[in-house]
This record gives C-alpha cells, structure tokens and sequence, in this order.
C-alpha cells in the first residue's frame, strides 16, 4: 500500500486517527497501562485474601494490641515485655530512624571531607581518600556492618578491663557507657540563655545582611553566632557553678550499671553504614566540585575575591546543584540499609514488627505490609524534603 | 621626586627579565615590558606563544619564576596582601566570559564590590547599573547569564571588573569566542574605554582594533617578545621574518 493510500484510510478511521496523533497516544497508553496495573494488583491482593481464607487466616491488624512477650535491648521509649506489639513496633521505628539520623549526619561529613580531600593537592591525603573510598565501595555493606561489630565484640576489652576516656566513660565489648545528665532547676536558666542565643543569631544574620548592604560594614557573623548559641550559654553554665550532676557509671558484677550506654549493636550499625555510605558521597563531592569550571575560580580570584569567600559565594553554591539529587538517593540507600540491622541483632524496624512479632503473632501480611509501608514513608519523606531543598538552591539559577 | 617613585608613579606595569616555567617546560623566556599610564598594548602571536601566560602573570593567575613584576608600584611576590591589592586594581576579561550562572547580571557585578571593597549595597547596585548602561545593556540586569548572546556576556563580563574601578584592563582574547556578527559590539564598548584613557593590555588577533587604539603592538612568538612597535610601524614595515610570516598568515584570513 502506498504512503497516500496509508493517510487516506487513517483519515477514514478515527481510531486509526486518534492512535496516530501524539497527544491521544499518549492518554490512550497510561490508560492502557493503568488498568493493566490495577487489574495486577487486584488480581494479587484477591489471590492472598482467598488463600488466607482457604488456611483459616483473616487480615486484621487487632494483634497489634495484644502483649509482645519479648524484650528489646535499646529503646528510646518505656518499653517491657508486657508491652504491646504497637510499642515494639514504635521502639523499632525510633531505632532506625536514631541511626538513619545519625548515620546521614556522620556520612556527609566523613563525605565531604573525603571529597574535599580528593580534590586536595597534597598527594599523601588525596591518595589516602582515593585508597578509603576504593576500598569500602568495593566491600558489600553487610560485610561493614559484620566486621566492625567484630571488632567492637573481639577487640575492645572486656568491662573489668575496659578503656577509661575522662573521669566517667568507659568502652568495653558491651558499649561505650557514658555519664547520665541529671538536670538541676538552675540548668532551666542555661537552657534558656541557649535558646535565646539561638533565636539572637536567627535576628542577628538578617541584622548583619541588612547593615551590610546598607553600610558595606561586614560583621564576622559566624563568631558571633557561635559566642551566642554556644559560649554565652557555656559562661553561665560554669558562673551558676555548673547545674548539672552526672550519673557516672559503675562497674557492678560483670557489666556497668546507670549512666548511658550506646550498645555495640548500634555502635557498629553506624560506623558500618556512615563509613560505607561517606565513600559515595565522597565520590558525588569530588563529582560535583570538580563540575565547576575552573574559570569561575579565576574570575572570582582576578575579581580580587578571596579563596573562602569564592568557594562560598561561587563554586559551592553551583557544585551543590550537581551534587544534591545523588546525595539524595545516597542518604535513601543508607536508611534502607539499615534494615541489615538483623544481621547483628540491633532492634530495628525489621527485627521487632517484621521480625519477633511476626513470629510470635504468624501474621505475616500484615507485619511486611507494616514494614514496607513504613519505609516507604520514611523514603519519601527524605525524597521530599531534599527535593525541596533543591528546588530552593535551583531557583538561584534561573 | 625621587626617581624611583617617579617611574612608578608613571609606570602601571614593568616587567624585568621575567621567566616562566611549567615543570621542565620553558614558557616565558626573557620577557622584558613596561607600559605607562594610560598606555593601551595590544599582543599578539601564534597560538601557544605564551600571550596568555605572560598577561595572567600580571595579576597572579599564574606564578613567574625568576625576575620582577611591579604592577602599579606594588611588586608581586607570594605576599598575598600584595595580590590581594592588585588584584583589586586590575580587572580582567577572559576569553570564554566565565560569568558566574547562578548570579543575575546585576549580581554579577556587586558581588566584588559588595564583599571586597565592602561598599554598601545600594551603591554597588548604582555602579553596577551606571556601567550596565556604558556597556548598553541596563535592562538584562535581572536576567541570568545563560540567557544573554555572546557578546552581552561579554559585555557584562567587562562591566563586571569596571565596577571594581580597576586602574588597569587586562582582555585576553576578548572577542575569539563570539560570533563573527557580535564582535563589534564588544569592540565597540573596549575602544571607548581606551578613549576615556584606561590602561589596556589586549591580546587579541583584531588588527583594526590595534590599529585604531594601540599605542604599541608586541609580537609574542615561543615565549619571547619577538617584535615591539608602533601599530603603523609594525602592521606596515615588520622587522621580523616571524613577524610576516604571522601578519601574512591572520592578513590572508
Ligand atoms: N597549565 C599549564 N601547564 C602546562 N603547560 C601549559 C599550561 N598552560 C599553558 N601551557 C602551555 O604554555 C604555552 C603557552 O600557552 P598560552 O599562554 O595559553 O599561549 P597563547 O595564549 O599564546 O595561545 C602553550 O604551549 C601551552 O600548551
Ligand atoms: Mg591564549
């Protein structure tokens, strides 16, 4: 059939004819594919349901409230035996949200030190930074997480014998037991005085910004920020003779007893995945910095502008583009890897809900559908605030 | 007046038997300028002769070796006070513009006012907008670099180190990067700075523009000051064999 003959009849058919043009195509295809999907769906949810039926099982979430019957070794909250499957779960979830906050904080800062030292013209440094992130990318994160609690198990010393830092803390093979704050009523006068610096150095940046563009005068705002969250409320700290009294823990029988501990578990959760997770975000730094043309650093230096003040006013503002929707996904890698948390026993959200409870209660559905939505949440919610995040450092563009 | 203080006060750059090195590579041999007050010198040469080198030495882009550099009486040395003051008296218009993306025209030139000469904002914005209008592009002020042609980048780029108030002008290879149809309007905005009386030091290939605002024309080959000359003297009568067969060269284009 010739071209002619071909148009003809697309023009005769209107099927043929909304096919053929662009925008119908498109409305047809996610039409198409969102009954395809939805009928999967239903297919698979009607599947399970039909079967837990055949075997005697319902979907209920009502096990949520019985007892857990089982201990937790950290948790942030009251939390026993008798406690529900509920709180096992809400002692989970505050468990790997603990070290995915933790473990976000100290992988971009080993992160961007990494970078920065790949990028470094000292040879030794560069090459110790480039040796760190080769070696840890290539080693599966299970293994991280594996090794460094063996060290902690193997090589720190038991607690008769544990390493003594300061006056009252101690590391031994069942964690690094610190002071426990006890807060006298004078201390409310400390925490106020930091709030207020925080608040004074919030009005203070925006007092700066104004006199300068009024005056031109800079104010070194940085150290006066810091005196005011940090040195006014440490002065007064020592003048109110130091409100605070410090639980010091003790050895008693085989372990210490009171002041705070962070367990080896956790220890080694965070190590494992800020280390492993710092290598990639070395790689992004390195990535992003270098992605500045090295003209902006000449034009910013023949402009008289100097080596700080060009790194923060010019390549850091436009590496950060570049290096945010990767850091992203780094920081989702890093709360899902904490699932690997079983593998040494610390309680997160997969070994309470999706794992003990699971257990104990046979409901399966319920307790993965719990975890997997769980994360998800966790997931978007950290997508959400970075992409809001980068649409505010974008909008600098254009 | 002493003498010393004399040739410094009329001299806005000398330099002495200057020597540049990349590793083992010999880049500047010998190179021996001086240009008053108010002088405009236009450089040219083969590609990889060293012209770029040599007008970067001058405000530190890169670091000399051997011999001197008195930029407007101050000498440069690794004392970075002293590069921080002549970098603040000499401006400098790249080839490739390298204006900051993510920074509006305007913001792009008060961003060194604002933060090394400190002056308060509105001023900045008032100089800023003062050579926006001499360089004939006041209304992109709000726009960002990546939407303007070559040749506003350019301009921009010169208005930006204006509003510095520089003393002296470095241009290298203004205009190589532009379309053929822009170049002169970026020539247009450097001759008449040249009339206002800046201190120019140009590399550049445009024989007009050498012709009409150079006081000397230096021709750069290998590293080495080749040939140095009045515009008429040197386009007409080049002493060096080097020198015509480089004339004849860029001439049959
Ligand atoms: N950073 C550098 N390292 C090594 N060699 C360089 C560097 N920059 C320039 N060169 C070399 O120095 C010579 C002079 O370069 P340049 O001053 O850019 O020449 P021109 O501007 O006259 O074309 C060229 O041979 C170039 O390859
Ligand atoms: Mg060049």
């Amino acid at each position: 059939m010739s071209e002619a003959a071909h148009a003809a009849m697309a023009r005769r058919n209107p099927l043929a004819r909304l096919w053929n043009d662009k925008e119908s195509r498109q409305v047809i295809i996610q039409i198409i594919s969102f009954v395809l999907i939805f009928a999967f769906f239903f297919m698979m949810v009607r599947n399970a349901v039909i079967n837990l039926e055949a075997i005697g099982k319902d979907i209920s979430l009502k096990f949520l409230w019985q007892p857990s019957s089982y201990d937790i070794n950290q948790s942030l909250i009251e939390y026993s035996s008798r406690s529900s499957h509920f709180r096992a779960m809400i002692v989970g979830i505050l468990n790997t949200l603990l070290v995915a906050v933790f473990g976000i904080a100290l992988a971009t800062i080993l992160g961007f030190l990494l970078g920065i030292s790949r990028l470094s013209k000292n040879w030794i440094i560069n090459k110790m930074a480039y040796v760190y992130i080769e070696y840890v990318r290539n080693v599966p994160v299970l293994l991280h997480i594996l090794l460094v609690h063996g060290m902690i198990i193997n090589l720190l010393p038991l607690p008769r014998a544990s390493l003594t830092i300061g006056d009252g803390a101690f590391l031994n093979n069942r964690g690094f037991f610190v002071p426990k704050p006890d807060f006298e009523p004078l201390f409310l006068a400390v925490a106020a005085l930091f709030l207020g610096g925080v608040a004074f150095a919030f009005w203070f940046r925006k007092y700066a910004r104004m006199v300068q563009d009024q005056s031109g005068k800079h104010y070194p705002v940085f150290w006066i920020c810091l005196a005011a969250v940090a040195g006014v409320p440490l002065l007064a700290y020592f003048v109110l003779g130091a409100p605070i009294t410090w639980e010091i823990p003790e050895l008693q029988g085989f372990n210490y007893k009171g002041g705070m501990v962070l367990r080896p578990e956790f220890i080694a959760l965070w190590l494992a995945l800020s280390i492993y997770t710092a290598a990639f975000i070395g790689e992004i730094v390195r990535a992003g910095i270098s992605a500045v043309d090295w003209g902006q650093n000449e034009a910013a230096s023949a402009l008289g502008i100097t080596r700080g003040r060009t790194l923060h006013l010019v390549v850091i503002p436009q590496a950060l583009r570049i290096i945010v929707p990767p850091l992203t996904s780094q920081y989702l890698n890093l709360t899902k890897n904490s699932s690997l948390a079983i593998a040494i026993g610390y309680m997160d959200i997969v070994a309470t809900i999706g794992g003990i409870s699971l257990n104990q209660t046979g409901r399966e559905m319920e307790c993965m559908a719990l975890v997997l939505a769980l994360y998800l949440v966790f997931s978007l919610l950290i997508s959400a605030f970075m992409n809001w995040y980068n649409r505010r450092i974008k909008l600098v563009e254009r | 007046m002493p003498e010393t203080e004399k040739t410094h006060a009329e001299l806005a750059v000398k330099i002495e038997a200057m020597h540049k090195w990349y590793g083992q590579f010999h880049v500047l041999k010998n190179i021996n300028l001086q240009v008053r007050r108010g002088e405009r010198i236009v450089i040219c040469g083969p590609s990889g002769s060293g012209k770029s080198t040599m007008i970067r030495c001058i405000n530190r882009l890169e670091e000399h070796q051997q011999g001197d550099i008195i930029v407007d009486g101050v000498e440069l040395t690794n004392d970075l006070k002293n590069i921080e003051t002549i970098r603040k008296e000499v401006g400098m218009v790249f080839q490739h513009f390298n204006l900051f993306p993510h920074l509006t025209v305007l913001e792009n030139c008060t961003l060194a006012p604002i933060w090394v000469r400190k002056s308060p904002k509105a001023e900045a914005v008032a100089t800023a907008m003062e050579y926006l209008e001499r360089v004939q592009i006041p209304e992109q002020a709000h726009k960002f670099p990546g939407q303007l042609s070559g040749g506003q980048q350019q301009r921009v780029a010169i208005a930006r180190s204006l509003c510095m108030n520089p003393r002296i002008m470095l241009f290298d290879e203004p205009t190589s990067a532009l379309d053929p149809e822009m170049i002169k309007e970026v020539l247009d905005v450097m001759v008449e700075l040249a009339q206002e009386g800046m201190t120019m030091l140009c590399v550049t290939h445009e024989m007009g523009f050498a012709k009409t605002v150079a006081n000397r024309v230096i021709f750069m080959d290998e590293g080495e000051i080749i040939e140095e000359n009045s515009p008429d003297q040197f386009f007409d009568h080049p002493e060096h064999e080097r020198t015509k067969l480089f004339l004849s060269q860029i001439l049959s284009h």
